[in-house]
């Protein structure tokens, strides 16, 4: 049976992770499951980092502020004295500093981006964009200051399931085109992190055919790529609103129309067609609850940690993001 | 929820049964279910009698099937199932990229020297997973299909981009890029003494492509200085092909449906995406509302939920159960409706289509057909 609490304990441990990674279907909550996340890493006097890497400002749609700039700027609080940051990862600007980092080119760089040769190096190489992307972010999982770690967590909003294998084997990516040189020995590096236990990947999907479907498929890609799915989030849940006996009733058209309708005027509801419209309501409900209990079972047969959130009742705002990382924290989600 | 009572109805039938529509584009956010869409549109024109071909470009894998489509095919296959009584037919296929890609590179070179192209690893990347690529060659695909005349009517259904609006820009900025000077550039060092290159930037020349070497290696630049030979009498032909293909979305005889379904993400899109075509005078048919909720019976949420409550204490549990799952619907039609009558008041004249939301996802012909009723709003 279907859990009737919003979020169930996962049937096995989350990982430990320093870099969370979240992908999923468009539509699916992808970015705002990554901002609950980086809230709920961040509780208790902990600091985490929330990254963007697709050029769409979702973060700051999400937090109700201003376009981010490239730079690491504070957007909200976490419960218990914690900070979360937020980056949306520039391509161009990347490079420049990733110039600027290995071969003191930084105003060279600045020369040839006027001149669109940054745009033209990032563009030509299909890999490079993705190499530069991840490594900013790994660059900020090992960041330390003061003999310290400078982020508890990062946790990045991933490019969507359909693209999310391609855009972490950044070795295959180079390794067509660069078999040696600077640019493999970067993406070595990232993809040493990767593969780590310091990486976990999260798909969020909805209990429908298509994202469930690409989340089966992304497990097996990201497996391919010799990288592993560490949880499955499912987002916007919607538990049975029947009884189960009822909603077995209800799903075969078997409801008793005739008491319900008796039932319902003693509420004072007399309209005499109501019944049958709220029966066929009712099988709808039924049906579409026993469709989400098989692709409940494919999600199963996957054999990761699962956790599901409910809908959380409109508006979608600051407020229902802190419950759901209350709900992620309460479900054992933690830091390495 | 219906369309909103002030808002024209898109009027698909004439759309679709429209001889001088030869081409309609479905566009919108990923996930709103645009290539369902195009297919229902399809196979009710084909079965309206008209001779049609559909261009998917990623569909899930049971329509796929429904449509006949096993594998990855670049050229049309016929659709059997469907009713060809008013003489129609229906051809689909899905988009090969990397195939499209080798036709336009074999249409403009000799075979001799597409084999030496085909074997550059720069253009095995390049023609795999460029960003833009994939929406290249829909667009590419839908002029030659156009340019085969055998059909009266091609439904397209457009790439997953990460942004609506980018299959409109990727082709051109892809046609921009393989024609642009920067890759002119790097012919320079493959010919003698770079003498060309030299007087044209000078200094930045040296800088650039010592830094390029730095980021991508050696190696790399040389794959690309010889993709770039082997491909020189291509050269400009990218970049006017795409602009054709532009037009041809802009000629009378294309109509545009953006898709959508009634939620805040996939509404903005959808706003931009209607902007931006109103923007390029783009010939825009209308907003087709997808996976939309109804209910009938006129009782509201509170009104619901407080009879439930009442039931409830009296023991009658079906009933109040019954109950709250009509006020649970009516809080999203409510939802849903506001967000429609949003999208309404800012783009007052745009004719919409709503179809409802249905318990499962589409993927036989019945299916099919009963989105295209849907559509029609019969």
């Amino acid at each position: 049976m279907p859990s009737k609490t919003a979020a169930r304990r996962p049937d096995r441990d989350w990982p430990r992770a320093r870099l969370h990674i979240v992908t999923g279907k468009g539509g699916a909550g992808k970015t705002t499951l990554a901002g609950a996340l980086a809230i709920a890493l961040a509780a208790d006097g902990r600091r985490t980092l929330l990254v963007e890497v697709e050029g769409r400002q979702g973060i700051a749609q999400l937090f109700d502020t201003p376009p981010l700039p490239y730079a690491e700027r504070r957007i909200a609080a976490a419960p218990g004295g914690g900070e979360v940051r937020a980056l949306a990862v520039d391509v161009e600007a990347a490079l420049i500093e990733y110039l600027g980092l290995f071969y003191n080119l930084t105003r060279a760089g600045r020369a040839l981006r006027r001149m669109g040769a940054i745009d033209f190096a990032t563009t030509i190489a299909p890999g490079l964009r993705d190499v530069l992307l991840t490594g900013k972010v790994k660059e900020a999982v090992t960041r330390v200051a003061d003999g310290h770690r400078v982020y508890d967590a990062v946790v990045l909003d991933g490019p969507p399931t359909g693209r999310i294998a391609r855009f972490l084997s950044v070795n295959d990516a180079v390794g067509d085109l660069a078999r040696v040189g600077p640019i493999k020995t970067q993406s070595d590096g990232v993809m040493a992190v990767l593969r780590s236990s310091q990486t976990a990947i999260h798909l969020v999907t909805l209990l429908e055919e298509m994202p469930v479907q690409e989340t089966i498929d992304a497990v097996d890609q990201l497996c391919a790529a010799g990288l592993r799915a560490s949880s499955v989030l499912v987002n916007l849940t919607r538990p049975p609103l029947l009884p189960a006996r009822e909603l077995a009733r209800a799903a075969s058209g078997r409801l008793d129309v005739g008491r319900l309708a008796t039932a319902l005027g003693k509420a004072g509801l007399q309209n005499p067609e109501l019944a049958s419209m709220l029966a066929a309501e009712a099988h709808e409900h039924a049906v579409r609850c026993a469709l989400e209990e098989g692709y409940r079972t494919e999600i199963t047969k996957l054999a990761l940690p699962t956790l599901e959130l409910a809908t959380l009742p409109p508006p979608m705002d600051l407020g229902g993001l802190y419950e759901l990382a209350d709900e992620l924290r309460a479900s054992g989600v933690r830091t390495a | 929820m219906t369309r909103p009572v002030t808002s024209p109805a898109l009027d698909v039938d004439s759309v679709l049964l429209d001889p001088g529509v030869s081409v309609i584009v479905c566009c919108g956010s990923g996930g709103v279910g645009k290539t369902t869409t195009a297919a229902a549109l399809a196979l009710r024109a084909a079965e309206h009698g008209r001779r049609v071909a559909v261009l998917t470009i990623d569909p899930a894998r049971r329509l796929a099937d429904s449509l006949g489509l096993r594998e990855l095919d670049n050229s049309p296959e016929r659709v059997e199932g469907i009713d060809d009584a008013a003489g129609g037919s229906l051809d689909a296929l899905m988009l090969d990229m990397k195939r499209t890609f080798d036709d336009v590179v074999l249409a403009h070179t000799t075979a001799a020297k597409a084999d030496q192209i085909f074997a550059n690893p720069f253009y095995v990347a390049l023609s795999s997973s460029f960003a833009g690529t994939q929406e290249y060659m829909a667009m590419e695909k839908l002029g030659q299909l156009a340019a085969c005349r055998k059909w009266d009517l091609i439904v397209v259904d457009t790439p997953p981009s990460r942004s609506a609006l980018d299959f409109l820009d990727a082709p051109q900025r892809l046609g921009r890029f393989l024609d642009g000077r920067m890759i002119r550039l790097l012919t320079v060092p493959g010919r003698a003494g770079g003498r060309i290159g030299a007087r044209v930037v000078g200094a930045g020349l040296g800088l650039f492509s010592r830094i390029l070497t730095k980021i991508i290696g050696a190696q790399v630049l040389a794959d690309i200085s010889s993709f770039v030979a082997a491909m020189e009498t291509m050269f400009g032909g990218f970049r006017e092909r795409a602009q054709a293909t532009y037009e041809l979305l802009r000629k009378p005889d294309t109509a545009f449906v953006v898709v959508a379904t009634p939620e805040p993400d996939a509404l903005r899109e959808a706003s931009y995406f209607v902007d931006r075509l109103r923007a390029d005078r783009m010939p825009l048919a209308g907003l087709v509302l997808n996976r939309v909720h109804r209910s009938g019976s006129g009782l509201s949420a509170a009104r619901a939920s407080g009879a439930a409550e009442t039931l409830a204490a009296q023991g009658a549990r079906t009933a109040a159960a019954v109950l709250r799952v009509h006020a649970e619907r009516s809080l999203v039609v409510e939802g849903e409706t506001r967000l429609a009558q949003r999208f309404h008041a800012a783009h007052p004249t745009m004719p919409i289509a709503v179809v409802p939301a249905l318990p499962s996802d589409v993927h036989d012909l019945d299916g099919l057909r009963s989105v295209g009723t849907a559509l029609a709003g019969d």
